[in-house]
């Protein structure tokens, strides 16, 4: 009988070798697929019990913490916003159930402490070992929780952004959206954040206008086209036109916008030169460089300046919209500008041109940076739960979309726009402001978004501030959003 | 020498207790660790008393299995580890009363062979008799005294072992040369597991059962081809029982495609799964698994009975749970080894069919968590929680290390 016996223990031992093969399938290959399903409960406890990093402003304000329960045997983490709605659209949110949005979404690796760091890995399997939590990475905006809550407060629960950058670096300092909710709201009364309605009555609180909003850009685009007249040597500062309150196209007159001072008549300025021309936002004279120059030309410009793509910024790409024409709700590239876009309506930011309030806002940059084009960033520095620097953003640069000369140039004339043209409601003693009002037509009768794009100290640019506010009955981009501008700048500058 | 591996074997598994307790809940953890060692340490002195040339390391084996299984029993409900080591001590007591009972010669269990055969029928029945039995699980295997649960096949298991070893050691010739006669009452066994299937919807106990018979079958014969015709018989019937039961017909369907019922009755395995990958392979370190909800409930149902696996691999990781199925293939190896070495043809029997049960339950078990083969609701020998379980193993040691003992002897007179 040894025989048999040694032949059924042979059959023993490979029953019981093959369960260490299918333990060793499900504990080693099998287990990112697994990690990734669905129904996988312990995952979603398994985040649960991640003590995530913080997210903190560029003072050390703590915008997201955790706070810690023990139940039932296992350490729970959930996400804390001590500021409530300061920047819910930016930060996002993280919930208990898994979704992440905003930095929350693109960070999510850094934040649970998944990212392939060779040391953080070797760390955090020790911590497991062990038996520890695990604990992400802390990450350090560079937003300015000051600027950000005087932006909101500016904004006053009217729909709307506002955008500031640094001059220099792209760095975001305040990415204010309205309105807005408290994103501590968000695990038990989702509902409630639903309703909020801000005044112009559609936006959502949860939208990131500030790069989800498109707005037509109305009078700011003239600074594109202006790039465009400016750059390819076709126009200077001092190119002479005659405004003759209207200009012509197809055979029908388009009338100048009405001033805020008398809201009923057109404006015709007659002799003008190009400078004085986007002073007082002459829309005759940007129709005629439209016509001059071509729609090809001035779209051609637009894509430098980074329309046609979404903006390089660590949010995720759902909420990044590009701006440029739009196309029964598309984004829409003619194939022949020439005969498909009414070269005249778009040289004044008609003709279904939309734009989003970090684009514009992108365009000061590069005018204020010698045509040089900031990449915007909102993530200053990681750094692991250990201290260590995982990242540290360096400032870079998207490109030269404008010639030097024709920077110096256009911040000369945008100077004007505040001395002494439609955005003097921007002036701040001893500063030098360079502006650009923006009041765009809705087709709803005298309700207008009301935009400014600005950057001061002109004679050396440290900030960049682009505003609006969405549907403001008889609302100026000079009257309503160039003052909020003032007001954020006054701050940054200390005045 | 035995005593020496007892200790530091259960001195390891306290160890282990011990931490995971501490860093959870911390203190009384020693008392349980102290108890349980005198409790070993009373089960050893016995064993050497009665069965002084006795295997010296299947019982130090089996104290660091029930010590891991009461570690994890204790870190998913410490009410029930509680009444675990009461099960323990119970099966301690049967343990050393089987040891003082048999330690003359146990070879007289072979005089009332039919009397375990008709038992281990009644027992694999006994859980179908009105207002006795219970269904958990879709399956009809306990009985119910008052609060008291028991599983009466585990050790209607162990009284078929000693019928079979008996009944084969008899009729191993006449067997071999295949008269229907003879193939009787194996008949009434094939049977009797069919009904079995049948009417508890129990496969795992019909797979154990039959598995048993099979491997011991062979061992007596040395005829492959009974084996294989048993096999085709064993195949066919299940075929078209799992065709007729719709709880049978779901296991398979489970096992072939977990996802497609991921919410209802494919929602164990894939937890179960879930929970082992998630161990990877250092595992997450004893009681910081994830076993429970924030709620409270249980990420898998029936956690500390049959998916105990799933626990121990994920807290335990590869290397834990590789360690424990390693001390099973040791466990199963000197059973085998004390098969080898008895002398007569009943105690080869007895400690194969002993040793390969032992096994084969754990492949059943964990080759069902680990979608090897269809998911069947076995216990794991030692480890998982149920008093029947414990007692019936303990049997199952008694019985190896009363055959080792005999062995050893003869061997040392001659």
């Amino acid at each position: 009988m040894n025989k048999q016996l040694l032949h059924l223990s042979v059959v023993a031992l490979v029953l019981l070798a093959i369960l260490i093969v299918s333990t060793t399938y499900w504990q080693t290959w099998a287990v990112a697929g697994l990690a990734d399903r669905q129904d996988n409960q312990t995952q979603r406890i398994a985040r649960l019990t991640v003590d995530r990093g913080k997210i903190l402003a560029s003072d050390g304000t703590v915008l997201a913490t955790n706070r810690k329960k023990r139940d039932h045997g296992l350490t729970i983490y959930t996400r804390h916003y001590p500021l409530n709605d300061l920047a819910p659209q930016v930060i996002g949110y993280a919930t208990a159930a898994g979704t992440t949005t905003g930095l929350e979404q693109t960070l999510d690796d850094y934040l649970t402490g998944a990212n392939t760091n060779l040391s953080n890995t070797f760390s955090q399997e020790l911590d497991k070992l062990g038996g520890q939590t695990v604990h992400g990475d802390n990450v350090i905006l560079t937003l300015r929780p000051a600027i950000q809550r005087l932006a909101l407060s500016q904004l006053a629960g009217r729909c709307g952004a506002v955008v500031v950058l640094d001059a220099k670096t792209g760095a975001v300092y305040a990415m204010a959206s309205s309105p807005t909710y408290n994103e501590n709201l968000v695990a038990h009364h989702y509902p409630r954040i639903a309703k909020i309605k801000g005044s112009c009555g559609d936006a959502s609180a949860l939208q990131n206008s500030a790069t989800q909003g498109l707005y037509p850009p109305g009078s700011t685009f003239k600074l594109v086209t202006a790039s465009a007249a400016l750059d390819t040597g076709k126009f200077t500062p001092t190119s002479p036109f005659f405004d003759p309150g209207y200009c012509t196209e197809y055979g029908r007159k388009v009338y100048n916008s009405s001033s805020p001072d008398s809201p009923t008549a057109h404006e015709t300025f007659g002799h003008v030169d190009f400078a004085s021309a986007l002073e007082h936002s002459i829309n005759a004279v940007f129709c005629d460089i439209g016509k001059a120059i071509g729609a090809k030309t001035i779209l051609g410009y637009a894509k430098r300046y980074g329309f046609y793509s979404q903006p390089p910024l660590d949010l995720p790409p759902n909420v990044l919209d590009s701006s440029g024409l739009y196309n029964k709700g598309k984004l829409w590239f003619p194939k022949d500008p020439a005969s498909q876009v009414d070269p005249g309506r778009l040289a004044f930011g008609q003709e279904r041109m939309l734009v989003t309030p970090l684009q514009m806002a992108l365009v000061a940059a590069t005018i204020a940076h010698h045509g040089l084009e900031p990449k915007p960033y909102l993530v200053q520095k990681i750094v692991g739960s250990d201290g260590s620097t995982v990242i540290q953003t360096t400032p870079q640069t998207l490109g030269r979309v404008i010639k030097p000369q024709t920077a110096a140039e256009l911040n000369q004339m945008m100077q004007l726009v505040v001395q002494g043209g439609t955005g003097t409601s921007a002036q701040i003693p001893g500063v030098p402001v360079a502006g650009k009002t923006g009041t765009a037509e809705l087709g709803l009768g005298s309700v207008y978004d009301a935009w400014f794009v600005c950057f001061a100290p002109a004679n050396n640019p440290r900030y960049v501030v682009a505003v609006v506010v969405e549907k403001q009955p008889n609302g100026f981009g000079g009257s309503v959003s160039a003052p909020i501008a003032k007001t954020i700048l006054e701050k940054l500058l200390h005045r | 020498m035995a005593l020496l591996s007892v200790g530091v074997l259960t001195a390891i598994g306290f160890a282990t207790v011990y931490i995971a307790l501490k860093s959870q809940i911390s203190g009384g953890s020693l008392g349980y660790a102290v108890f349980f060692f005198g409790l070993y340490l009373v089960a050893h002195v016995v064993a050497r008393f009665t069965v002084p040339l006795a295997d010296p390391y299947l019982l130090p084996m089996a104290a660091l299995l029930t010590a891991i299984g009461l570690t994890e029993i204790y870190r998913l409900g410490p009410s029930n580890a509680f009444r675990q080591g009461l099960w323990i001590v119970i099966g301690v007591a049967v343990f050393g009363a089987t040891l003082f009972w048999l330690h003359g010669d146990y070879r007289v269990l072979e005089r009332y062979k039919y009397v375990f055969g008709v038992t281990a029928i009644f027992l694999l029945f006994l859980p179908l008799a009105p207002g006795l039995g219970e269904t958990i699980n879709g399956s009809r295997l306990w009985i119910h005294f008052g609060s008291l649960q028991f599983q009466p096949g585990e050790l209607g298991k162990i009284a078929l072992i000693v019928f079979l070893a008996a009944y084969l050691r008899e009729k191993r010739e006449v067997l071999a040369q295949g008269r229907l006669k003879d193939w009787g009452p194996l008949l009434v066994i094939w049977g009797g597991a069919m009904l079995v299937l049948f009417a508890t919807d129990d496969l795992g106990s019909a797979l154990l059962y039959y598995g048993i018979f099979l491997a011991m079958l062979y061992v007596a014969t040395a005829r492959l081809s009974f084996v294989a015709a048993a096999l085709g018989l064993f195949l066919v019937g299940s075929y078209a029982i799992s065709h007729a039961t719709p709880h049978v017909q779901a296991r398979v369907n489970d096992w072939l495609d977990p996802y497609k019922h991921a919410e209802t009755s494919g929602y164990q395995i894939l937890q179960s799964l879930y929970s082992i990958a998630h161990g990877g392979f250092g595992g997450t370190g004893l009681g910081h698994g994830i076993v429970t909800t924030p709620t409270g409930q249980q990420v898998v149902p029936d956690l500390n009975t049959d998916f105990i696996y799933s626990a121990l691999a994920q807290e335990l990781g590869l290397i834990g749970a590789a360690a424990l199925l390693l001390l099973y293939m040791a466990f199963v190896l000197r059973g085998f080894r004390i098969a080898l070495s008895a002398s007569d043809g009943f105690s080869k029997l007895l400690a194969a069919g002993l040793s390969f049960s032992f096994a084969f339950q754990t492949f059943v078990i964990v080759g069902g968590i680990t979608r090897v083969i269809p998911l069947t609701g076995i216990t794991l020998p030692f480890v998982s929680y149920g008093g029947s379980s414990v007692v019936a193993n303990f049997l199952l040691v008694a019985g190896l290390l009363l055959i080792s003992n005999r062995a050893n002897r003869q061997e040392a007179g001659a």
